[in-house]
């Protein structure tokens, strides 16, 4: 479930809270009752069927104590600590020039960072290996790196942009040097939000799946390649569920340490509107300009490559592969045009996104009203966990559940929306919160002794100040869902297939125009991304003032 | 405006508008990935029969037989199609399907039976042999080679790419083909000559093909690939003539299966389904759509086979049992001598 998305952490401030009422205890049990239960029915449920059934047939110890199982661990943690620290390096100055500089093109640069998180893995394994050769540790570095680079642009850079710029102005006016006043009073600040965004980053990276499959060549493996081989192809399901337990140990860990990261910012920090901070580049800002302009550079390499191999044929550059793609299915390698994939993909991602509001928006009023931090912190990571499981887990966990509910919901295409929202859910919590958390309890305390509704409260208080980090996160959410694969690529049915599928099964087969349609594919998942994200924007713009809970 | 855009676009609200039809019997293929098909034949077999086919697809051969093993208790489907023989023996001995002999097995398919249960019915059969870039050779002047025994030779040095066995199956093919060429004993010997003689391993069929192959659109670098018998069919250039060819020495013979699923809701309906697979109509667009080869007798293949991939006479192939038996410490093995 965790290949190729987003995490989004953002600043908050504190919030002044009283214990809520007795009433107001039930409502909160209520509304955490619904995406738990979802959490519970669509995650929980099968993921530990499917591990049980793998530990009730023995030979944990067996896995445990191989010691390829342990080389491969080390691999996993290896690759992504050093794909996420290449993630951090190169987001920073990105996320400097979003966030400090005020220069044109910002916006075009927002779309190019995150374009790259809906592109299917297997094409940019592929884009990469046209790049780098297969079989290098370093092209799946760069590849997994190149995946979540917008994580960390947009979580730091999202709180460098409230940073009062007064205190680090204040360090240069004593004698600073730009680099002493950024280590000392800048680098500081924005730990927390590096720490977060690390910690997200990391788990994506440890749990990518196509990325390692296509670049690893066959000599290197890690947990979730292991998993999917031990599971789908030697049904040694006593090995998947020992490495599916080490997976989740570490995933547990990190989620802890964002978890922890995340703690000590809200407590930490003074912030300020964002309009104060970005001022026009001077002097050293441009050596930083250079950094961010080579990293997007970078991004857009292989994304250029894939543009370029929709039109190469082998008589030059044609649109065949375009044409192939809106016209009726040629020769049956998808039961629906790659047009009625991209309105299925549409679709499917839409009924995702509203549901992941629905359990999100639950979920983070009751996390951002639940006093006892420790429960808000359980309840948090918990939700989070869909997001650290190998889709494989989650999949056959599925065959062994799905039995038992009702044969109209067993096979029908809403699950895959469902099943969706199980791994956007998580990324609209963590915008949500900080702004849920921001908003004054008072306010709420004073409508309601004014004799508002639990449901008029929250549309009066919180919902005017939430309301632009609800489309966002929506947006995002919507974003993800359509690139999502690994999960969906287990429900589909011919006649929902959504593009990355549809991309997948293309490029599996011989012949030039299978290819072609392939990669024109995967260009218009980039435009409709590009679409998403663009709109996003202009929301954002023409909302003024500030939103706290940025992507 | 928001709320419009949504109403207007979802799969929950935008309701389906198949519900006419409701005296039809609904009867669910469970498939792989690679099933392909001709609408119209689907839609001519629907109207006939009065069933409406569910067609559910996810995954490859091996990724289908485990679903129906992990779900046989209470399964996915009434009927499934794409158990290969690799994986043919497992699903059988688990008890997946119910025995049924279709009276369309007379017409070709009983010769690719699997052993001697009726649970499972022979639909296909694809064979995986190593590709040439025909073009290469002649420009390099080189004389391409004729079987698994050339590979090991100087001159095709670096020349070679093959899926690796244990995420592909047609890596698995190959070495399968590999142990019955040379035996228990000399495969492993013969696998040491080849990684010594520069062979690249890639996780997939689809990076082989695509990218290092040089016969493909992808224009790689290695003229020597492990792809399917019907490949070159799909590789005919603009002046009408294949442009790669399958070496026939090297062929491994990998049948599909189509069954009853035990404990379908509609048995019935399900066998409908497997002599539907099996009647010419749906024999008769295989090729075509999945690049396989039919297993009746009276079906002719489409022109382009004829010329460029004709079925392979002398294939080879393992008895499934001993295929299943052996796929792990082969594979174990495998990667000890290629990978190190």
């Amino acid at each position: 479930m965790a290949h190729d998305r987003a995490g989004l952490i953002s600043p908050s401030t504190r919030s002044s809270q009283r214990r809520p009422g007795r009433a107001g205890r039930i409502g909160l049990l209520v509304a955490a009752v619904v995406p738990l239960g979802f959490l519970l029915l669509f995650f929980g449920w099968p993921v530990a069927a499917i591990v049980l059934r793998g530990l009730g047939e023995g030979g944990l110890g067996e896995t445990l104590l191989d010691v390829r199982t342990w080389r491969i661990v080390g691999f996993t943690l290896g690759q992504a600590a050093l794909a996420t620290l290449v993630a951090v390096v190169a987001g920073m100055p990105v996320a400097y020039v979003l966030s400090r500089l005020d220069l044109p093109g910002r916006g075009l640069i927002r779309v190019l960072v995150t374009v790259p998180f809906v592109l299917p893995t297997v094409v940019v394994g592929i884009a990469f290996r046209a790049l780098f050769g297969d079989g290098s540790v370093l092209a799946i570095v760069l590849a997994n790196a190149f995946f979540n680079i917008a994580v960390v642009v947009r979580t730091v850079g999202g709180l460098w942009s409230h940073l009062d710029r007064r205190a680090e102005d204040a360090a240069r006016a004593l004698g600073a040097s730009r680099l002493r006043a950024f280590t000392s009073v800048t680098l500081p600040a924005l730990r927390p939000a590096l720490g977060s965004a690390a910690a997200v980053v990391f788990l994506f990276c440890s749990t990518s799946f196509g990325v390692v499959l296509v670049l690893g060549g066959a000599r290197f493996r890690t947990l979730e390649t292991e998993i999917y081989l031990r599971t789908v192809q030697l049904l040694d399901l006593s090995g998947a569920a020992a490495l599916s337990l080490i997976q989740l140990v570490a995933v547990v860990a990190a989620l802890a340490a964002g978890g922890m990261a995340r703690r000590r910012r809200e407590t930490a920090l003074r912030l300020s509107p964002a309009v104060n901070s970005a001022r026009k580049p001077v002097g050293g800002d441009w050596w930083v300009v250079g950094a961010a302009l080579t990293v997007l550079i970078g991004l857009l390499i292989p994304v250029g490559t894939l543009l370029i191999r929709s039109v190469s044929t082998s008589q030059g550059f044609g649109l065949a592969g375009y044409r192939a793609l809106t016209g009726e299915p040629e020769n049956g390698t998808l039961a629906v045009s790659a047009w009625d994939a991209a309105s299925n993909s549409l679709r499917a991602a839409t009924d995702a996104t509203v549901l992941a509001m629905i359990f999100g928006v639950l979920a983070a009023i009751v996390l951002a009203r639940t006093r006892r931090r420790g429960i808000a912190q359980l309840l948090d990571g918990v939700l989070m966990l869909p997001l650290g499981v190998s889709a494989v887990t989650v999949g056959f966990g599925y065959l062994v559940t799905l039995g038992a509910l009702p044969d109209e919901l067993r096979g029908s295409p809403v699950l895959v929306p469902f099943v969706q929202a199980l791994v956007i859910t998580p990324l609209v919590i963590r915008i949500l919160l900080p702004v849920m958390r921001a908003v004054d309890d008072r306010l709420r305390q004073a409508a309601a002794s004014l004799g508002a509704s639990p449901w008029r409260v929250w549309r009066e208080v919180d919902l005017p100040v939430a309301a632009r980090s609800l489309i966002t996160s929506a947006a995002f959410g919507f974003v993800v869902a359509l690139g999502e694969f690994g999960a969906t690529s287990f429900l589909v049915r011919a006649e929902t297939m959504t593009l990355p599928v549809a991309v997948a099964r293309l490029i599996s087969r011989p012949g030039e125009l299978n290819t072609l349609t392939a990669y024109a594919a995967c260009t218009m998942l980039m435009l409709v991304t590009a679409a998403a994200v663009v709109l996003v924007e202009r929301i954002r713009v023409s909302g003024g003032s500030d939103t706290m809970g940025e992507f | 405006m928001l709320v419009a855009a949504l109403a207007g676009c979802s799969l929950i609200g935008g309701g389906s508008d198949d519900s006419d039809g409701e005296a039809a019997r609904s009867v669910v293929l469970v498939t792989h990935d690679s099933f392909a098909y001709d609408e119209s034949v689907v839609a001519d077999f629907e109207a006939a029969s009065g069933i409406d086919l569910d067609i559910r697809q996810s995954g490859d051969a091996g990724e289908l037989t485990n679903s129906l093993i992990l779900s046989k208790d209470n399964p996915i489907g009434d009927v499934a199609f794409g158990v290969d023989s690799t994986f043919a023996s497992r699903a059988i001995d688990e008890g997946v399907f119910e025995e049924y002999r279709s009276p369309a097995v007379e017409e070709g398919a009983d010769r690719y039976r699997a052993g001697d249960t009726d649970a499972v019915s022979a639909v296909d059969v694809g064979d995986v042999c190593l590709n040439i870039d025909t073009g290469w050779f002649a420009e390099n002047d080189i004389e391409p080679p004729a079987g698994f025994d050339d590979l090991v030779d100087e001159q095709y040095r670096d020349l070679t790419v093959v899926p690796d066995p244990a995420t592909s199956s047609p890596g698995l093919a190959f070495l399968l083909a590999t142990i019955e060429h040379r035996g228990e004993e000399g495969w492993a010997d013969y696998w040491a000559d080849l990684r010594d003689n520069g062979v690249k391993v890639t996780g997939g069929w689809t990076e082989a093909y695509t990218q290092d192959f040089s016969g493909s659109s992808g224009a790689g670098p290695r003229p020597i690939v492990v792809s399917y018998a019907s490949s070159p069919a799909a590789e005919i250039g603009e002046d009408g003539e294949p442009r790669t060819e399958a070496l026939l020495e090297t062929c491994y013979r990998q049948v599909e299966y189509a069954g009853v699923l035990a404990g379908a809701a509609d048995p019935e309906g399900a066998r409908e389904v497997v002599d539907f697979l099996l009647s010419a109509e749906f024999q008769s667009q295989v090729a075509e759509y999945m690049y396989v080869y039919p297993v009746r007798e009276d079906v002719e293949l489409p022109e382009s086979w004829e010329q460029a991939a004709p079925l392979p006479e002398d294939s080879a192939a393992l008895p499934a049992a001993e295929v299943d038996a052996g796929r792990e410490d082969w594979v174990e093995q495998w990667r000890t001598i290629v990978l190190g």
